[in-house]
């Protein structure tokens, strides 16, 4: 694994886009350029790739300190050697996504349910906002409320509050074993059936594709024995997991629509191509709809993640609209990180 | 203050009726919050009963440009409720409603005045518990929890508040209500959910708290064991991490917190070991006896001098009754005590813990630990007498250079109590100027007329100056630029 550390020259390339009021797109390997909306023409690319390393990282303490360009699939390696994971299993997409990219988009994949969020394991980051400084907040301990959590504000902000050099995360230990078991299941009968599954405590994933209940357990083969015999079901090619996270299986989609609801609402439960997370995320392919309308009486957000640039109506938002107060805080947020607005604009939100 | 004082108290009447306090009895209830060190008549307190009164007080205050104060149960442990002289205090007493229970989704959706522990209760033949549980839960409540970001002995394996919380419903200062997070597993936009927990009263009114239930874990054991020195109960601690096994609890306790807590409660504890460990585990039947048979095996290898188990609920419950009344059992060794808050990495204790016996004596002051040992949250208590000249600010020194320690060996001064007014001069220690102006930057963002707790969390670059103390962080000095006063 590659160590270097630019800061310095990162610093330099924010002053001179903050001083001359100069938009920049910050790219790692360009994993994630299909989610958010494409930078203006003119924009300049500010790369973060060989800004990578594992600064710290003491398996005893449960913490991993490594710079914004390290590969994922880097750390997911030196992990795994300890026997150790990044619980909330973020997506590597094309295999070239970068630890930046990962805290960036905030992205989590199937185990999200049961082990918690991207930003519930960010403990730390070194950042440099639109003031053209090097700024540290959070740390690498476990409790920490010294100041706002500006750590976990940045995390999902797409880039646009500033630049982030390094992360620190916390780890946890891999489960001992896993297996990927298949029922089949009717898509009216699944919520019934994960809700008899609500105090499994092995369980590390659930989602349902064409009629199968895919459930992943995780823990000691003692605990695996005893939640099998409750399930039962056939074991399966855990390549399953991969294939969701990265969106691979719906690599055939025109348009997909990434539906974030609490597990048991009823809203689009036939429409969907793949519920994930225990019901608390499904996917929806080609729906020729605007779901967002459905979800008005809804506790959800909806996320238009594939699209045909061409057809995108002009002024459409990719993520879920904000209401008036919330889009103001946001703005003035934006306004107080990045004043003269050069991180990733309208990335994520046309008006900021 | 420049405002009609009569003027003002007569539309905070109009708003929420006799729910409102100005005479000095009635007012000196709420002089302090945990911190009994700091004390401040408030100027003048209401009790609203609904969110509407919640925005027209926010409104009003913003407008006269008065200070305003929220404040749950008052158990904060570092200033963050503590009034102010000029503002109005705005309790949530009464917003006390637990108001639904969703047991299909696992979510409960509660007013901030509801204790921690009420939840639990009320959930409990449901098989389901809310999992953060700070030692004070009996009488702490959820807002105030949400303010502080507070943890317990739990939280190694289950997180903090802002890991059990899913979405807040808040007054902001101009009295807007607007919501953040979701019922779902996360929303859209940034994560104001983040921001919000642990920003002491700071950034907006919390008027509703939607939490996150746990099922019970079928099967739970607490592990008990004594050590002669704190050195190899701190391997130990390092040691069980390294098993691959996640307690649910870690926690360590040094002997004068051992022997207060075993005169208080008669927990069973070993008087004489110089460090106790409880570690709770929990899980499935199938693979706690496995997980326990590890573990005994590391607390022998790192010779534990007696070991215990506790199964039954009752066992279970007089263990960390002992570790949970630490706080008011070594209260009873002195006049008075304050508590630490300070988070280190874990291989830093036993040095850690041998510098504060060390400052200990220097400063003539005697020192309990309790310490949160799966994830580094020391809390060191100095004990002293407020009536002897000069112990107050002995203690508050010897206070200071903890947390100074804390952060010169890669740590935070505060884990999960907060800053408020008690660690603000060590906000200047822990954090650059322009570190320090993002947070103003943050604070302006929700709070643009600065009415919500002036003068808690976050220091002014000008109060850091004048605290001085000269910090000097890798060769740096930290204010080149400002006076010195």
């Amino acid at each position: 694994m590659t160590s270097r550390d630019m800061t310095t020259l990162l610093l330099e390339q924010v002053q001179k886009a903050t001083a001359h009021n100069m938009p920049v797109t910050i790219e790692g390997q360009g994993s994630k350029r299909f989610y958010g909306h494409t930078a203006a023409e003119n924009t300049a690319c500010l790369q973060i790739s060989g800004h990578s390393g594992v600064i710290e990282y003491e398996p005893g303490e449960l913490v991993i300190r490594v710079r914004a360009g390290t590969p994922l699939a880097d750390v997911n390696q030196l992990l795994s050697s300890n026997r150790q994971m990044l619980a909330f299993e973020p997506p590597d997409f094309e295999n070239r996504s970068t630890m930046g990219g990962v805290i960036a988009s905030g992205l989590s994949g199937p185990r999200r349910p049961y082990a918690g969020s991207a930003r519930d394991f960010v403990l730390g980051v070194r950042m440099i906002t639109g003031h053209g400084e090097v700024l540290e907040f959070g740390g690498q301990v476990m409790k920490n409320v010294a100041g706002y959590d500006v750590s976990r504000l940045v995390t999902g902000s797409l880039g646009t509050l500033g630049l982030i050099l390094d992360v620190s995360l916390k780890v946890l230990p891999e489960p001992e074993a896993e297996v990927t078991l298949g029922l089949p299941i009717a898509r009216q009968e699944l919520q019934s059936r994960l809700r008899s599954m609500q105090d499994m405590f092995p369980l590390s994933a659930a989602a349902h594709q064409d009629g199968v209940l895919y459930l992943r357990l995780s823990g000691s083969e003692a605990a695996i024995q005893s939640a099998r015999q409750k399930t039962g079901g056939e074991e399966t090619d855990s390549g399953f997991w991969q294939k969701l996270n990265t969106l691979a299986c719906f690599s055939s989609a025109k348009e997909l629509w990434r539906i974030s609801v609490a597990p048991a609402s009823q809203i689009f439960l036939k429409e969907a191509e793949v519920i994930d997370w225990g019901g608390g995320l499904r996917w929806l392919v080609d729906p020729g709809f605007d779901p967002r309308e459905q979800l008005a009486g809804e506790d959800g957000h909806a996320t238009l993640v594939k699209y045909a640039e061409a057809k995108l109506p002009a002024g459409v938002e990719l993520f879920h609209p904000l209401p008036p107060h919330v889009l103001n805080l946001h703005q003035r947020l934006k306004q107080q990180f990045d004043p003269a607005g050069v991180f990733n604009p309208g990335r994520m939100y046309r008006a900021f | 203050m420049d405002v009609d004082r009569q003027g003002f108290i007569r539309e905070l009447r109009e708003i929420c009726g006799d729910n409102i306090i100005t005479d000095r009895p009635r007012l000196r209830v709420y002089e302090t919050d945990g911190l009994t060190a700091k004390r401040q008549v408030p100027w003048v307190v209401v009790l609203p009963s609904n969110i509407s009164e919640v925005q027209q007080i926010a409104r009003l205050c913003d407008s006269h440009r008065v200070p305003l104060v929220a404040r749950g149960a008052g158990t904060g442990l570092s200033g963050g409720a503590t009034p102010h002289a000029e503002g109005v205090l705005l309790s949530l007493a009464r917003f006390n409603r637990i108001l639904s229970v969703d047991s299909e989704n696992m979510l409960a959706k509660v007013e901030p005045g509801v204790t921690n522990l009420a939840i639990s209760e009320h959930v409990e033949h449901l098989g389901l518990y809310y999992a953060p549980d700070p030692s004070s839960q009996i009488a702490c409540s959820i807002g105030g929890n949400v303010a502080e970001n507070s943890g317990g002995v739990h939280c190694l394996k289950y997180g903090l508040t802002v890991h059990n919380v899913r979405k807040l419903k808040l007054v902001s200062p101009q009295g807007d209500l607007y919501e953040v997070g979701s019922e779902a597993f996360d929303s859209a936009g940034y994560d104001l959910l983040a921001v919000l927990h642990g920003s002491e009263g700071m950034l907006g009114i919390v008027v509703e708290v939607t939490v996150k239930l746990l099922a019970k874990p079928e099967a739970v054991c607490v592990v008990m064991s004594g050590f002669a020195s704190v050195e190899s109960a701190a391997t130990a601690v390092g040691d069980i991490i390294a098993t691959g096994i996640l307690p649910a609890g870690l926690e360590m306790m040094d002997k004068p917190a051992i022997q207060a807590a075993e005169a208080f409660v008669h927990a069973g504890y070993p008087t004489d070991a110089e460090a106790l460990l409880l570690c709770e585990l929990d899980g499935i039947e199938a693979e706690l006896q496995s997980q326990l048979d590890i573990l005994q095996a590391v607390l022998q290898k790192n010779n534990a001098l007696d070991i215990s188990v506790a199964h039954s609920d009752a066992d279970r419950a007089r263990l960390w009754m002992g570790r949970k009344s630490a706080f008011p059992a070594v209260g009873r060794l002195a006049p008075d005590y304050f508590c630490m808050d300070g988070t280190i990495p874990r291989k830093q204790l036993a040095r850690v813990l041998g510098e504060i016996s060390e400052l200990s004596r220097e400063f003539g002051l005697p020192v309990a630990n309790v310490f949160h040992a799966g994830d580094g949250n020391l809390h060191p208590l100095i004990l002293y007498d407020a009536n002897l000249e000069g112990d107050l600010e002995k203690a508050e020194q010897f206070g200071a250079k903890i947390l100074e320690l804390c952060i010169e060996v890669g740590g935070t001064i505060t884990g999960e109590h907060g800053v408020g007014l008690e660690k603000i001069d060590q906000m200047c220690v822990q954090f650059s100027p322009a570190e320090l102006a993002v947070f103003h930057g943050v604070k302006a963002a929700f709070d643009p007329n600065l009415i919500l707790n002036p003068g808690k969390a976050v220091p002014t670059l000008h109060r850091c100056a004048e605290f001085g103390a000269m910090h000097v962080h890798a060769g740096q000095d930290k204010f080149p630029d400002l006076e010195r006063f």
